[in-house]
Order: structure tokens, then C-alpha cells, then sequence
């Protein structure tokens, strides 16, 4: 799921690992691009969740980005960003 | 006095166009979109350089420059969460977040252009990772240039199916398999309606080669019937419908070895803010379900409230700008500044032009209309309301207890409460009311309120009850 072709890399960090993203990219785009899809729990059974409508709906995109929670869907990457899931599915 | 004459909310084609047309006759006109600029879900801003080409990234080029040469102030990055009459001057107050936090306006007339989210109906397994929406797919393909997995079963219905199968391949990515609840019939009745749009529906003819050529298997009156992974999808299961989607009972299903499901039922008009308001709204399940009741020219049952846009009607992206148009020339025929003359004659070539975009759009539109199947065949423990997690069984035993209406089934159930207000839920409990025997009207369209969308707590400023914000709770761990 890399994402090949043009565009400037930035890097930012998920849980403490540093991985690239294309300049533009949402922040729940690069982590799919990166092979991260479980982003959130589910509210009853903590099962695990991931973006579904990439538009702001759903909210199981749902992260801390520098601290703050947002739908990471429609937050654009920016360099040396900080991003944590609340909750780690396991 | 209102600072605007008219205010539009949503800067899609059908927004857009309305607000260049209005400027040009001398409206003050504010646009509002939450997206970095116009261009709505058809034509977005590509996020990044790699992510241009084609007709549609031309078309919303030529968008984008019309807007910067008129006279409209935009407004982007904002998210309008509250509409009401304003209380100072005759009129609409406005509230919006953006990036300086909370902004309230005042405007003579309003005209929602707020286009679609996209309805996908259950099934057992969907809230898996690596489950997207259909729609939700052309977004990672064409503006994040993201694969929704390496191996994808592409499943639904509409035009949007092709669209998503072939991007997939663009970028290099296998579709394991295109399941489509329409067969051929299905859409050999979408012809005329596609004879109006001969382009469009060779570029649709042109997709389907290109499958053809790849390879990729393609599954007509089939549906999905469950998804299986652990964290993530592993493997999806399909099988053939019955004329009303319901599963088959005769044949056996088959399971699919992928990493992704990208699954839609159509879309979903985003009527919240005429509701809000309280025009009157009517169910018509083949336009999207409750919709504004409308005239010729989008005028709501309310003084100056304007709709269009799919948001009004799904009529698809090129009756868009011309639905948007004639609502500008609608409102400022009623503020006074164009005459009836000049309005007939402006209005009467959009309306011709209007009608004729409609007929590709109701046909497209037409294939995605909801069949009882759907939900009748749903599993009791699949999950309907994927914020409050409630199952199928859940949902059926408050209607079977006398749930009769959206509104009781929230009330007994919490359905439609989470933080998406509805808009993955109400299609599910609305087609579930009617199979239990309810007419439309008992059910009831959705009741809006505000915010209108998720507002970020972070985002808000200045008085406002937080308690009212429906996001997640966000617990650390
Ligand atoms: C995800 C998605 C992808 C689609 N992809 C295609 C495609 O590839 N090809 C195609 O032909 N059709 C596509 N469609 C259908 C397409 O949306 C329409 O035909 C066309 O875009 C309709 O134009 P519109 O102006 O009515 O609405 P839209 O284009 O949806 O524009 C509405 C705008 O309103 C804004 N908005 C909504 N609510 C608010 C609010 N409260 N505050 C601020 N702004 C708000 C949105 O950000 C959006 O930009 C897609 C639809 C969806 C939902
Ligand atoms: S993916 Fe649905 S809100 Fe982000």
C-alpha cells in the first residue's frame, strides 16, 4: 500500500514510531498507506476500528494529533507532527 | 442588518456556482466549506501535486478559478454547525468553526448546498478495519493517492462500483473481485436515463473494459454477506441476491481471501440544515429518502431558504452547478434585485439544461434505491448503529415492542445519538421501521439539531455548552 510517485516527504510519529508521509496527505491516509488501519476502539466491545468514510462522519478515525482530539481523516499531515491512539488495540 | 445578502453553505459545484452567479448580480454572498476550497466531493482540492488529472481535476480547476475571479467571500476550513433565524434582523445567523475558532454571521438568505454523505448498509463484519465506504474509497484513491488494500472486493451498487475498481487498479492494486446487487437488467433500465449523458456513459463503458482486461472477477445480483478478519479484513464473503437483495437461500456463498472491502449503497442527501430550520421535507427513497420539498427554482416552504446540490435532490454532478445557479437567481429575484422578466429569462435555459443533466442522475441514483432485502436478510448480530454498537436483534426488539418511528426507536435504543447524528444509521433503522410494516410517514424523517456536524472541542471557543458536542469520549488508556 506505499504510495509511489511525487510529492515532498515529511515524517511525523504514531505511537512513538517515525513514518513518512506525502506532503498533503491526511493523517489517517498515511497511516493506511503505512499498513495502520486500527486507529479506535469500538465504544461497547473495544473491538477494533479504523477510518471507514475518509469524511468526517463516522469518527472512528479519532486520534490525539499534538495532543488534541480529531477526526485524523481530515487533519493534513505536517512535519513532526505527534500522533497517539488513546487506546492501543491490541 | 445582515452582513450578507445570501449565504451558502457548501462549496461543491452546486454552492459555487450559486455564489459566482449571485455575486455577478450583485449579492453579497459568503461561501462556507469545511474543505480547503471548493470543489465539493466530485471535483476536490487535490492534496497533493501527484494527485491531478483527468476531466474531473480539470473541471474543478475551472471551479476554483471562477470563485477567485468573483466577488464571493470565502469562507473554507469552516464548519457550519449551527443555522437559525437570526435574532437581531430579519434573516439567518450562521455559526461556524474554523481556524480561528467560532464564527457567528447574519444573512438575508441561506441556500444549503451541502451535498451527500454516503449510506452503506450493514452487514456482519463491517465495522472491521480496513472496511471503507465506496465514496470513502474514490477519497483515499483520487486525493490521498492510497490504495484501500492490496487484494479489494469493490461491493454494492451504482456507478461508483466501476469508478472504485478501476482506481484501485491505477494504483497498482488487485480487485479480488466486483460484486454488484444490480444485474443486468438493473441497468440495462438506466439507459435511457444514460443516453443523456453519452460522455459519461462511455467513460462508465470504457471502465468496464478496462476490468475486463484485468482480469477482475465481476459478481451481478450478488451482495456481500459477511466479513471475517480478526484486527482487520482477511476475508470476505459474497453470495447472489434475490430481485430484492435479500440473500439467496438456493446458493452458496463464496468466500474471497482480501484485505479490504470497499462497500456503498448510494448516497445520502445532507438535508440537515433545511430540517434543522423546519421547511418541510417529503421521503423520496429513489432522490436519496427526506428531502426539502422544493420548487422549481429550490425555493424551501421558507422565505428565502434555498436548497440544491445532491444535498437537495441526487441528481449527480453535472445538474449540480445548474440547480445551484437557478437557486441564486431565485434568491435574488425575492431580495429585489432582478426583475421577474430577467429572472424567467436567465432561469428558463438552466431549467432546460437542469432537466436534461436529471435524467443521468435519476438514473444513476435509481440503481442505488434501497431494496427490502437489504436489511430483512441481516444476521441478528450484526452490528446496525456502529456508533452505539447496537446489533440487528437490538434494533428488532425495540420495533417488535412498538418502536414505530426514528424518533422512538432512538429513544428506546440510543440509535442515531452517537457522534455521526444519524448519517450511518438512519438509512438501516428507517429500512428496518418499514419492513416491520411502517409507512414513511410514521417513521418519520431524522430529526436534526445542532451541530450539524462533529465539532472538535478544541475548536470551540466563547460560550458554548461542551455538553452538547456529540464526539467520542476519548478515555486514556
Ligand atoms: C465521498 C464522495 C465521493 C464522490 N465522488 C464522486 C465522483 O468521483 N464522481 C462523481 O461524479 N460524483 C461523486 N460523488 C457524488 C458527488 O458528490 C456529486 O454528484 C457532486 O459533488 C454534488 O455536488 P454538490 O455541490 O451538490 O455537493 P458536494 O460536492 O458534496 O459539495 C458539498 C460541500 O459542502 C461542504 N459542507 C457540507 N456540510 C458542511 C457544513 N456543515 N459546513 C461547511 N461545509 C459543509 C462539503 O465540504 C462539500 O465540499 C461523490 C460523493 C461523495 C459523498
Ligand atoms: S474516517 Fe470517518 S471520520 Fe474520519
Amino acid at each position: 500500500m506505499t504510495v509511489p510517485g511525487p510529492g515532498r516527504r515529511l515524517r511525523f510519529t504514531f505511537d512513538g514510531v517515525s513514518l513518512e508521509a506525502i506532503a498533503g496527505q491526511s493523517v489517517a491516509a498515511a497511516l493506511w498507506a503505512a499498513g495502520f488501519r486500527a486507529l479506535a476502539r469500538a465504544p461497547r466491545s473495544g473491538a477494533p476500528r479504523g477510518p471507514f468514510c475518509a469524511m468526517g462522519v463516522c469518527q472512528d478515525c479519532l486520534l490525539l494529533v499534538d495532543g488534541v482530539a480529531v477526526e485524523s481523516c481530515r487533519v493534513a499531515v505536517r512535519e513532526g507532527l505527534v500522533v497517539e491512539r488513546p487506546e492501543r488495540p491490541a | 442588518m445582515s452582513e450578507y445578502d445570501l449565504a451558502v453553505v457548501g462549496g461543491g459545484p452546486a454552492g459555487a456556482a450559486a455564489a459566482i452567479e449571485a455575486a455577478g448580480l450583485g449579492l453579497r454572498c459568503l461561501l462556507f466549506d469545511e474543505g480547503s476550497d471548493a470543489g465539493g466531493q466530485v471535483y476536490r482540492p487535490p492534496a497533493f501535486a501527484a494527485a491531478t488529472g483527468g476531466p474531473d481535476a480539470a473541471a474543478g480547476a475551472a471551479l476554483r478559478a471562477g470563485l477567485a475571479g468573483s466577488a464571493v467571500e470565502r469562507a473554507f476550513g469552516h464548519r457550519v454547525w449551527f443555522a437559525g433565524p437570526a435574532a437581531e434582523a430579519a434573516g439567518f445567523e450562521l455559526q461556524a468553526v474554523g481556524p480561528e475558532g467560532n464564527r457567528r454571521v447574519t444573512a438575508r438568505a441561506l441556500l444549503a448546498a451541502a451535498g451527500t454523505s454516503e449510506r452503506v448498509f450493514p452487514c456482519a463484519g463491517w465495522t472491521l478495519p480496513g472496511v471503507t465506504g465506496l465514496a470513502a474509497a474514490t477519497i483515499l484513491l483520487k486525493s490521498q493517492k492510497v490504495l484501500p488494500g492490496r487484494r479489494v472486493v469493490v461491493a454494492g451498487c451504482g456507478p461508483l462500483l466501476p469508478l472504485v475498481a478501476v482506481g484501485i487498479l491505477e494504483l497498482g492494486g488487485a480487485v479480488a473481485a466486483l460484486v454488484d446487487l444490480n444485474g443486468p437488467a438493473d441497468w440495462l433500465a438506466a439507459l435511457p436515463g444514460l443516453a443523456a449523458r453519452p460522455d459519461l456513459a462511455l467513460r462508465g463503458l470504457g471502465w468496464l473494459a478496462r476490468l475486463r482486461r484485468a482480469g477482475v472477477p465481476l459478481y451481478t445480483r450478488w451482495g456481500v454477506r459477511a466479513v471475517s478478519g480478526r484486527e482487520a479484513v482477511e476475508a470476505v464473503e459474497i453470495g447472489p441476491v434475490e430481485a430484492d437483495w435479500r440473500p439467496s437461500r438456493q446458493r452458496p456463498a463464496l468466500r474471497i481471501e482480501a484485505d479490504a472491502l470497499c462497500l456503498g449503497h448510494g448516497l445520502l442527501p445532507a438535508s440537515e440544515l433545511t430540517r434543522l430550520l423546519g421547511a418541510a421535507h417529503a421521503y423520496r427513497p429513489e432522490a436519496g429518502g427526506w428531502l426539502p420539498v422544493l420548487d422549481e427554482a429550490g425555493r424551501t416552504s421558507l422565505p428565502l431558504l434555498y436548497a440544491a446540490g445532491d444535498g437537495a435532490r441526487l441528481l449527480g454532478a453535472g445538474a449540480a452547478p445548474l440547480a445551484g445557479r437557478l437557486a441564486a437567481l431565485a434568491a435574488a429575484r425575492d431580495l429585489g434585485r432582478l426583475s421577474e422578466a430577467a429572472f424567467a429569462q436567465r432561469a428558463a435555459p438552466l431549467r432546460r439544461r437542469l432537466r436534461r443533466a436529471a435524467r443521468f442522475g435519476t438514473a444513476m441514483a435509481r440503481l442505488c434505491t434501497p431494496r427490502p432485502g437489504l436489511v430483512e436478510g441481516l444476521g441478528a448480530d450484526a452490528v446496525a448503529c456502529r456508533c452505539e454498537e447496537l446489533t440487528r436483534g437490538e434494533l428488532g426488539a425495540a420495533i417488535a415492542a412498538g418502536a414505530g418511528s426514528l424518533a422512538a426507536l432512538k429513544a428506546a435504543t440510543r440509535c442515531g445519538m452517537g457522534p455521526c447524528g444519524g448519517r450511518l444509521c438512519n438509512a438501516t433503522a428507517h429500512a428496518l421501521l418499514a419492513a416491520a410494516g411502517r409507512s414513511a410517514a410514521e417513521i418519520g424523517a431524522p430529526s436534526a439539531r445542532p451541530p450539524l456536524r462533529p465539532v472538535p472541542l478544541a475548536a470551540l471557543t466563547g460560550s458554548f455548552d461542551y455538553a452538547d458536542v456529540p464526539i467520542r469520549e476519548l478515555s486514556p488508556r
